[in-house]
């Protein structure tokens, strides 16, 4: 992938926002869970991850971005796509066991983990190549949705 | 005045405007055309692939060609510059010009229908661990055949060459065509069209100037050759005697030809020597600042492709699209020129070439290229401009694969539209075209010309010569189309269920 900040902005908010929460309604049914945890703890928890994703994903993106610079063909290989994951997955457990931005209540690895990797395939797949089916502009738009078409 | 019935006159000729009733009176049959798309090769076909997406009907539309398939122009140079069906293209997976949204790309099409999942890993680490994945020719040619029948190619082209695009005087366009002789009632045939789209390619292989002068000096067009054109009596020659051929240019095609000769080395026992002769030698990366430096070593400056990726669709096309004049010009030359593709097995085989003494490499500008008395072979002398000692070089053959140059004046209907239409060079002496690829200053009433491909470098896209660029311009097109109310845009619905049938390959 080519993306300008722009597009990796939109393209991060839209799919989390859309994708992201479908699955994560999803999943919840079906993640490992602590005996007796009630399914609305679950999804406080795991909602709640989806939340730092986006949020603090708007920070990555900004590191991603300077460090696009440095490559020539300004792209984004598509294994680095996947590789940030580890990172970036790594913050948000930091986070939600340090309360930040609330309690999200007692949250297993397992739980949060099953949740993570599953949504992270599920969107980096789409994005490296069904999403142009809907959105035929976008790869030549740098990942945007608004703006830099004519 | 007396004139040729169907065929024009110098008068018609040399009238920039022409109405209705010039044409009546040279009994040139005219026909009502929406769209007319003029060359017939892939920068044709994407832009008609586009429109039937959009819901324009084939009777709407109308190619002329003297081509048999699209893909024929493209073939034949990549055949003569050693590409053939089975060799792989220097193009990225997603670039599919059979399918305008992407995906699947060729490497997935290619792990699922060869059964190598191997090549699906490689475009998964691809540039990082492994070399950029690129598509087999015969792949290429064989899906954009396959869109071609979906899409009802055939029933759009008329055999022609247009020789002129004139202006007509109540608004929209003449197009003149020449079909093939005995296939029409009269020499010339003409459509009145509203909307144009000029998508002419390469007029032709063009010689570095001391080659061209020594081939029509010396009538010597077997020992001296262009990349580009039929060479295979080279090859032969050389896996029959020991030979030594002197190679010039460091691009994509320089590389293949390279290829070819020390593939023919380790396969066939040729014993040739080769000398790589450059003009410009990048030892070492090239660029100043940290975020815009190009890699290079050994005389070749490294990339993927022939822009930098996000020329095609990120931040370099945004910067691109920003630029005026000298820097827009200065940038595209930045970010092209010659340069080839980081391949593993080229560079291991020109290390070991260096190894054993079969690979030398020369540098400096040509002073001279002369037949050497009692031999067959001719003496290339670099000159010393650059500060290094003039040296001679003396080969069997010398091959040029400095690439495809040409000037746009040389096509006849291109140069028809800077005399009589009113349209522009741009900034590198191609067609003047806006960001949508409209023609500048060709509108005429609602009409309008649009141009893609070779043609229109120099301005605000760099890539438009290639699968992507040639799909990036039609759908920039097809949007300008769909503001002139001609088709529907293709939007998130369209494109979905549009998709659904390329993919179950039902004919549109």
């Amino acid at each position: 992938m080519t993306p300008t900040l722009a597009g990796r902005m939109q393209s991060r908010l839209a799919l989390l926002g859309t994708v992201g929460v479908v699955w994560t309604a999803l999943i919840g049914l079906a993640v490992p869970r602590p005996e007796g945890a009630e399914t609305s703890a679950i999804y406080k928890a795991l909602f709640t991850a989806l939340l730092i994703v986006a949020v603090a994903g708007i920070v990555w993106e900004l590191v991603y971005h300077a460090l696009q610079q440095y490559r020539w063909e300004k792209d984004w290989p598509t294994l680095f796509g996947l590789i940030v994951a580890v990172p970036e997955g790594t913050m948000v457990w930091i986070l939600l066991k340090n309360q930040i931005p609330w309690d999200a209540g007692p949250v297993q690895a397992s739980t949060f983990l099953t949740m993570f990797i599953t949504l992270w395939l599920l969107i980096w797949a789409i994005t490296n190549g069904p999403l142009q089916i809907v959105a035929l502009r976008w790869r030549y738009r740098g990942g945007r949705f608004l703006g830099g078409w004519g | 005045m007396s004139v040729t019935q169907g065929d024009v006159s110098r008068q018609l000729v040399d009238t920039s405007v022409w109405s209705d009733q010039d044409l009546a009176n040279h009994g040139i049959p005219v026909y009502d055309m929406p769209f007319v798309s003029v060359g017939g090769g892939i920068g044709s076909f994407a832009m008609v692939d586009t429109l039937r997406i959009a819901g324009i009907t084939t009777d709407q539309i109308r190619v002329i060609s003297d081509l048999e398939r699209p893909s024929q122009t493209y073939e034949y140079l990549a055949s003569n510059s050693q590409i053939r069906s089975g060799h792989r293209l220097r193009s990225d997976s997603s670039s599919t010009v059979d399918c305008i949204w992407g995906w699947p790309g060729y490497a997935l099409r290619e792990a699922w229908g060869k059964k190598t999942p191997g090549v699906a890993v490689q475009v998964l680490l691809e540039p990082v661990a492994a070399d950029y994945y690129t598509p087999k020719a015969g792949q290429v040619y064989e899906s954009l055949n396959r869109e071609a029948a979906r899409i009802r190619w055939n029933q759009m082209v008329v055999p022609g060459i247009v020789r002129h695009v004139r202006r007509r005087d109540r608004g929209d366009y003449f197009v003149l065509s020449t079909p093939p002789a005995g296939s029409a009632a009269t020499k010339r045939i003409a459509f009145r069209s509203r909307f144009i789209h000029m998508a002419v390619g390469y007029p032709g292989v063009r010689f570095l100037d001391d080659l061209q002068a020594y081939r029509k000096e010396h009538n010597d067009f077997q020992r001296v050759v262009n990349a580009y054109e039929p060479h295979d009596h080279v090859y032969a020659e050389m896996r029959r005697r020991p030979c030594t051929v002197l190679v010039r240019g460091a691009g994509i095609v320089a590389s293949r030809v390279l290829q070819r000769l020390i593939d023919d080395r380790d396969q066939h026992g040729a014993q040739t020597t080769i000398v790589h002769l450059f003009r410009n030698y990048p030892a070492g990366p090239q660029g100043d600042k940290a975020t815009f430096r190009r890699p290079a070593a050994k005389g070749w400056a490294y990339q993927g492709f022939n822009f930098p990726k996000a020329a095609w669709g990120g931040q370099i096309r945004d910067h691109l699209e920003s630029l005026e004049g000298d820097a827009r010009r200065d940038f595209i030359d930045a970010i092209g020129g010659t340069n080839t593709a980081p391949r593993k097995h080229w560079r291991e085989q020109l290390d070991r070439g260096e190894a054993q003494g079969f690979y030398l490499q020369g540098r400096g500008e040509v002073q001279s290229v002369i037949p050497i008395p009692d031999t067959r072979q001719i003496r290339t002398v670099v000159g010393g401009t650059t500060g290094l000692p003039t040296t001679e070089y003396d080969a069997d053959f010398i091959i040029d694969a400095t690439g495809l140059e040409a000037n746009i004046e040389d096509h006849r209907v291109v140069m028809d539209l800077l005399r009589h239409v009113g349209a522009g060079k741009n900034v590198k002496g191609r067609l003047d075209v806006e960001r949508d690829f409209r023609v500048r200053n060709a509108d005429n009433g609602e009409g309008r010309i649009f141009a893609s491909g070779s043609m229109t470098l120099g301005g605000y896209y760099a890539g438009v010569d290639s699968f992507l660029g040639l799909q990036y311009a039609a759908l920039r097109i097809h949007d300008n189309l769909v503001d002139a109310g001609f088709g529907q845009r293709i939007g998130p619905g369209r494109s979905t269920s549009q998709w659904w049938k390329w993919a179950r390959n039902t004919g549109i």
